[in-house]
C-alpha cells in the first residue's frame, strides 16, 4: 500500500470535523473522495499532505509510519497537493514557480537553462501552450492550474492530491486533464481526486470513498456503484427532508426586480431575468459562467456596458451598492472573509456597519447597537463561545449568520445570496435553508446563486442557468433537475435570452 | 500523536487567558510607559515635576500632538501622510507673507491675524484634499503621493523664502504672540488647543459613523465597499482632517518664532507617525487610538526633556532613545497581536 491512513480524527476547538477515517491509496489508481461541502474532504487531504495535523490517528507511507509537521516533509515523500485556491507566486514566471523552493543550481548560481528545459518538458506533457517565461499573473485560471500540475510532476509526485481541480476549467480543459490523469496513472502515481461532480468521478475513478459530516460512509471499487447510490450516500437523506417546502406563489406575483439585456465586459455577454414577489430564483452554472458578475452588475458594484434594471417595474440606476441598499436590495457576498465581514472588528460593529445611520442620532448609540446585536443573536441563532471578540474568531457557519444579520439591518425586500452554504456544516445549512423559506413566506424575494446542484433544486421556484456569460435558460417546475441544469450550464441546451424573456 | 489533543486544549486555554491580559496591556500600555517615563524623570531630577517644566513640555508636544491626532485618522483608515512637515512649513510661509502684506491694508490689528488664521485653515483643508483625491481617484499609494507633495511643499516654501527666512511683521507679532505664549486659567493656550483637538478627535473616531468607517476601511477596503460605505470620500476626508490639524498646529507655531524657512517642520511627519504608532494605532490600519496618540506625542517630547535634565546621556542622543522606544513599543504591540490575532 502506497499510502494508508488509520482512524484519523481532527477537531477544531470543540468542533470535531473528522471521525476515525481509514483510507488506502494504491500506486496507479485514481481514488475519488466524495462528499458535500463541509463533509471534511479538504480537512482530510490537508492532513495527508502535511498542512494540518491529525488530532489522533496514524498515517503510513510504504507501510512506514509518518507524521508530517509541514507540507515540505510530505512533499519529500512524494505526497503533493494541488490546491483548490491556487497557491502560486503571481509575479514570478511559470518556470520560476515550477521550481520555487527547489531551484536547480550550478555552483552558486541558478541554472536557468536547465529549469527552462524541464519546465518546457513538463508543460509539453500536459499539452498546454503556456510559455514558461510568462508571468503567472497573466495566465487564465485553467492555465494556472496546469502550472500547478506541472509543478507537481517535476517534483516526482507519487501521491497527487487534487482538490476540485475542474471547478475552474472549461470542458476541453477537463478532457486534457483527464488524459493527463490517465498518463499519470500508468506511470504508477496514486491520485486522490476530490470532487462532488459525480459525472466526472464516473469517468475516471477506480475506487471511491464517500465522506459525510466527517464520517466515512462508504469505500470501495467504483465498478458496481451507481451515481444515484453515491449521491444518496453523500447527502445522507432525501432531498425532501433537507429542504423546507416551497412558498406558495400568488397567481399574479408582481415582478419586484428585472434585469434586461445585461452586458458586463469580459464576463456577461447577454442576460435578462425577472424576480417575482415571494419567489426564490436560483442561479446555476459552473464557476466563472458569469453569475456573480451579472448580479454584481445589477447591484451597481460592477460596471455594465449595456442593460437596464427595473425595480417594481420602474427603471432604476444603481451605480453603487449604496443605491441598491436604498432600493432595499440586500446582497450577501460569497466571500465572507474578503468582502463580507470586517474580521478584526467586534461582532456588534459588524452587524450595524451596513446601516449604521439607523443607529446614530447623531453620535453612534451603543445601546441601540447592542440591542440590534442581541436581536440578531436570537434571530439567527449565532452561537458565541465565551470571549469571542472579533468576527475572525467565529466559525464559518456563525460568520455566515452574522453576515445575514448584517444585511438584514436594511430591512430588504430582495435578498441576493451568493453561495450561502460554502464551507458550512450541515446543521447550519438547514438553518439557512429555513431562513430563506421564512424570507419568502414574509413576501420577500430571494436570488440564490449556488454551485450546489441539490441546493438549487431543493430551494428554487425557478432556476436561471448561465454558461460562458450567457443566460441560457430559465427552468421551471419539472424542468428543474440535475440533468437539465447541466445541459443548460454546459451550453448544450438553450440559446439566448430571447425566449426566456417572455417566459 | 494521540497526546496532541490535551496539548491543544491547554494551548487554547492559555490563549484565551492571556488574551484577557493583553487587552488591558494594549489599552493601557502607552499610559503605563508614560508613567514609567515620568517616574524616571522625577528620579533623575526633581525639577522634572515642576509646574513650569510640565507646562513647557506639554506646550512643546502640542505641535506634534495635534498633527498626530490627524495622522491617527489617516493611518486608521489605512493611509499615510508624509507631507505634514512640509505642509506645515508651506502653510507657515504663506501665512506670514499674507499677514505681512495685509498690514498695509488692515494695520497690525486682530483682523490681519484672523485673516491669516483663516487662510491657514483653508490652505490645510485644500492641501489635505489634494492628497486625498490623488490617492483615491488616482489609485496611487498614499506613500508615493504624499512623498511627492512633501517635496513640492518643501521646495515651495524654500522658493517663497528665496532660500532664506520669512519673518513676520513685528507689529503683527505682538498681537499674535499670546496664541503661543499666553495662557487661560493657568493653562498655556497650545495645551488647551491640543486638548480640544484630542477630545474632538476622540468623539469623531469612537462615536461617529465617520470614525467607524475609518476602522472598517483600514481593516478591509473591500468589505467597506460591500457595506455601502463611500470609501473614497471617507479616505479623502481623513486627509482633509489631517490638513486642518496641520493648519492648527502651524497657527500655534508661527507666533513662537515669528518666522518660517525651508528648515521649518523638518521630520515632523516622522515624529507624528511615531507618536501614532507608540500610542497603539496599527500602521497597516484598522485600529486607532486617540488617547494613545496623545500619550505618544507627550512621550516623545518627554524623552528630550529628561535628557535635558540629566548628564548621564548626551542630549545629542535624543534621536537614539526615541528610536529605541518606538521599536520597543511596536514590538510589544505586535507580540500581543500575534497571540490574540486571527
Amino acid at each position: 500500500m502506497l499510502l494508508s491512513a488509520r482512524k484519523l480524527c481532527r477537531s477544531f476547538g470543540d468542533n470535531q470535523v473528522l471521525f476515525d477515517i481509514d483510507l488506502d491509496l494504491q500506486a496507479g489508481e485514481v481514488h475519488a473522495l466524495l462528499g458535500e461541502n463541509g463533509a471534511g474532504k479538504s480537512t482530510l487531504v490537508k492532513i495527508l499532505a502535511g498542512y494540518l495535523r491529525a488530532t489522533s490517528g496514524d498515517m503510513f507511507i510504504d507501510d512506514k509510519q509518518k507524521s508530517y509537521r509541514s507540507s515540505g516533509e510530505a512533499e519529500a515523500d512524494g505526497v503533493v497537493m494541488i490546491h483548490q485556491e491556487l497557491a502560486l507566486a503571481e509575479l514570478l514566471s511559470v518556470e520560476e514557480n515550477i521550481f520555487l523552493g527547489c531551484e536547480l543550481r550550478r555552483g552558486l548560481f541558478l541554472d536557468r537553462r536547465a529549469m527552462r528545459e524541464r519546465s518546457q518538458a513538463a508543460l509539453a506533457e500536459l499539452e498546454t501552450h503556456v510559455n514558461p517565461r510568462a508571468r503567472v499573473k497573466d495566465l487564465s485560471t485553467s492555465d494556472q492550474q496546469m502550472v500547478e500540475i506541472a509543478k507537481a510532476i517535476t517534483r516526482n509526485a507519487r501521491v497527487l492530491i487534487m482538490d476540485e481541480p475542474t471547478a475552474t476549467l472549461t470542458e476541453s480543459e477537463v478532457k486534457v486533464l483527464f488524459a493527463l490523469i490517465n498518463r499519470l496513472r500508468q506511470r504508477g502515481v496514486a491520485i486522490l481526486y476530490i470532487s462532488h461532480k459525480l459525472r466526472e468521478i464516473e469517468q475516471i475513478a477506480d475506487r471511491v470513498t464517500v465522506l459525510r459530516d466527517g464520517h466515512l460512509v462508504d469505500s470501495g471499487p467504483m465498478a458496481g456503484r451507481s451515481k444515484e447510490e453515491l449521491a444518496r450516500l453523500m447527502v445522507g437523506r432525501d432531498i425532501n427532508e433537507m429542504y423546507p417546502p416551497l412558498t406558495q406563489l400568488p397567481e399574479d406575483g408582481a415582478v419586484v426586480l428585472e434585469a434586461q439585456g445585461m452586458v458586463v465586459p469580459g464576463a456577461v455577454k447577454q442576460a435578462s431575468f425577472t424576480l417575482r414577489r415571494g419567489e426564490v430564483l436560483g442561479f446555476g452554472g459552473v464557476v466563472g459562467s458569469g453569475r456573480t458578475a451579472l448580479i454584481e452588475a445589477v447591484l451597481g458594484i460592477r460596471v455594465k456596458s449595456a442593460g437596464k434594471v427595473l425595480r417594481n417595474g420602474q427603471p432604476v440606476v444603481l451605480r453603487h451598492l449604496r443605491d441598491a441598499v436604498r432600493q432595499h436590495i440586500a446582497y450577501l457576498t460569497e466571500d465572507r472573509k474578503g468582502k463580507g465581514l470586517v474580521l478584526n472588528m467586534d461582532l456588534r460593529s459588524n452587524v450595524t456597519l451596513l446601516n449604521l445611520r439607523a443607529y446614530c442620532h447623531p453620535l453612534i448609540d451603543r445601546r441601540l447597537e447592542e440591542q440590534a446585536f442581541q436581536e440578531a443573536i436570537q434571530r439567527f441563532d449565532i452561537r458565541l463561545r465565551t470571549a469571542v471578540r472579533t468576527a475572525a474568531e467565529l466559525s464559518g457557519g456563525n460568520q455566515q449568520k452574522l453576515l445575514l444579520a448584517k444585511v438584514m439591518t436594511i430591512d430588504p425586500e430582495v435578498v441576493i445570496i451568493n453561495e450561502p452554504t460554502r464551507g458550512i456544516d450541515v446543521g447550519t445549512k438547514h438553518q439557512i435553508y429555513r431562513f430563506i423559506h421564512e424570507l419568502t413566506e414574509a413576501g420577500r424575494s430571494v436570488i440564490l446563486i449556488s454551485s450546489e446542484m441539490s441546493e438549487l433544486i431543493g430551494l428554487s421556484h425557478r432556476v436561471a442557468v448561465m454558461c460562458a456569460g450567457v443566460l441560457t435558460g430559465v427552468l421551471e417546475g419539472e424542468q428543474i433537475n440535475e440533468q437539465e441544469i447541466m445541459q443548460y450550464a454546459s451550453g448544450i441546451k438553450g440559446v439566448g435570452a430571447d425566449e426566456q424573456r417572455y417566459a | 500523536m494521540s497526546s496532541v489533543m490535551p496539548n491543544d486544549k491547554v494551548a487554547e486555554n492559555k490563549k484565551s487567558k492571556s488574551s484577557g491580559v493583553d487587552v488591558d496591556l494594549k489599552t493601557w500600555g502607552p499610559f503605563i510607559a508614560l508613567a514609567a517615563l515620568a517616574l524616571l524623570g522625577m528620579l533623575i531630577n526633581p525639577a522634572f515635576l515642576g509646574l513650569d517644566n510640565l507646562s513647557n513640555m506639554l506646550t512643546r508636544s502640542a505641535f506634534i500632538g495635534i498633527i498626530a491626532i490627524g495622522a491617527t485618522f489617516v493611518i486608521t483608515a489605512g493611509g499615510l501622510d508624509l507631507s505634514v512637515g512640509a505642509m506645515a512649513a508651506f502653510i507657515a510661509g504663506v501665512m506670514i507673507i499674507l499677514m505681512n502684506s495685509l498690514v498695509e491694508q488692515f494695520g497690525t490689528g486682530i483682523t490681519t491675524v484672523l485673516l491669516g488664521v483663516g487662510a491657514s485653515l483653508l490652505l490645510g483643508l485644500c492641501a489635505g484634499f489634494i492628497n486625498g483625491i490623488v490617492t483615491t481617484k488616482g489609485k496611487i499609494e498614499a506613500f508615493i503621493v504624499t512623498l511627492g507633495t512633501m517635496g513640492i511643499y518643501r521646495s515651495l516654501v524654500t522658493y517663497l523664502a528665496d532660500g532664506g527666512t520669512l519673518s513676520l511683521d513685528w507689529g503683527v507679532r505682538d498681537i499674535y504672540r499670546p496664541v503661543y505664549y499666553g495662557s487661560l486659567l493657568g493653562i498655556p493656550i497650545p495645551v488647551l488647543v491640543f486638548l480640544l483637538v484630542a477630545v474632538v478627535g476622540y468623539i469623531l473616531l469612537n462615536h461617529t459613523r465617520f470614525g467607524r468607517y475609518c476602522f472598517a476601511i483600514g481593516s478591509n477596503e473591500k468589505v467597506a465597499e460591500y457595506s455601502a460605505i463611500h470609501v473614497d470620500r471617507i479616505k479623502t476626508m481623513t486627509y482633509m482632517l489631517q490638513g486642518v490639524c496641520v493648519a492648527l498646529a502651524t497657527i500655534i507655531y508661527v507666533p513662537r518664532l515669528g518666522s518660517a524657512s525651508g528648515a521649518t517642520g523638518v521630520l515632523w511627519e516622522l515624529e507624528a507617525i511615531a507618536a501614532v504608532i507608540i500610542g497603539g494605532t496599527m500602521l497597516k490600519g484598522g485600529h486607532g487610538r486617540i488617547w494613545g496618540t496623545v500619550v505618544g506625542a507627550i512621550m516623545l517630547t518627554m524623552i528630550g526633556n529628561i535628557l535635558n535634565l540629566t548628564d548621564a546621556i548626551s542630549n545629542y542622543l535624543n534621536g537614539t532613545v526615541q528610536g529605541i522606544i518606538i521599536i520597543v513599543a511596536v514590538y510589544l504591540q505586535r507580540a500581543s497581536w500575534r497571540k490574540t490575532g486571527p
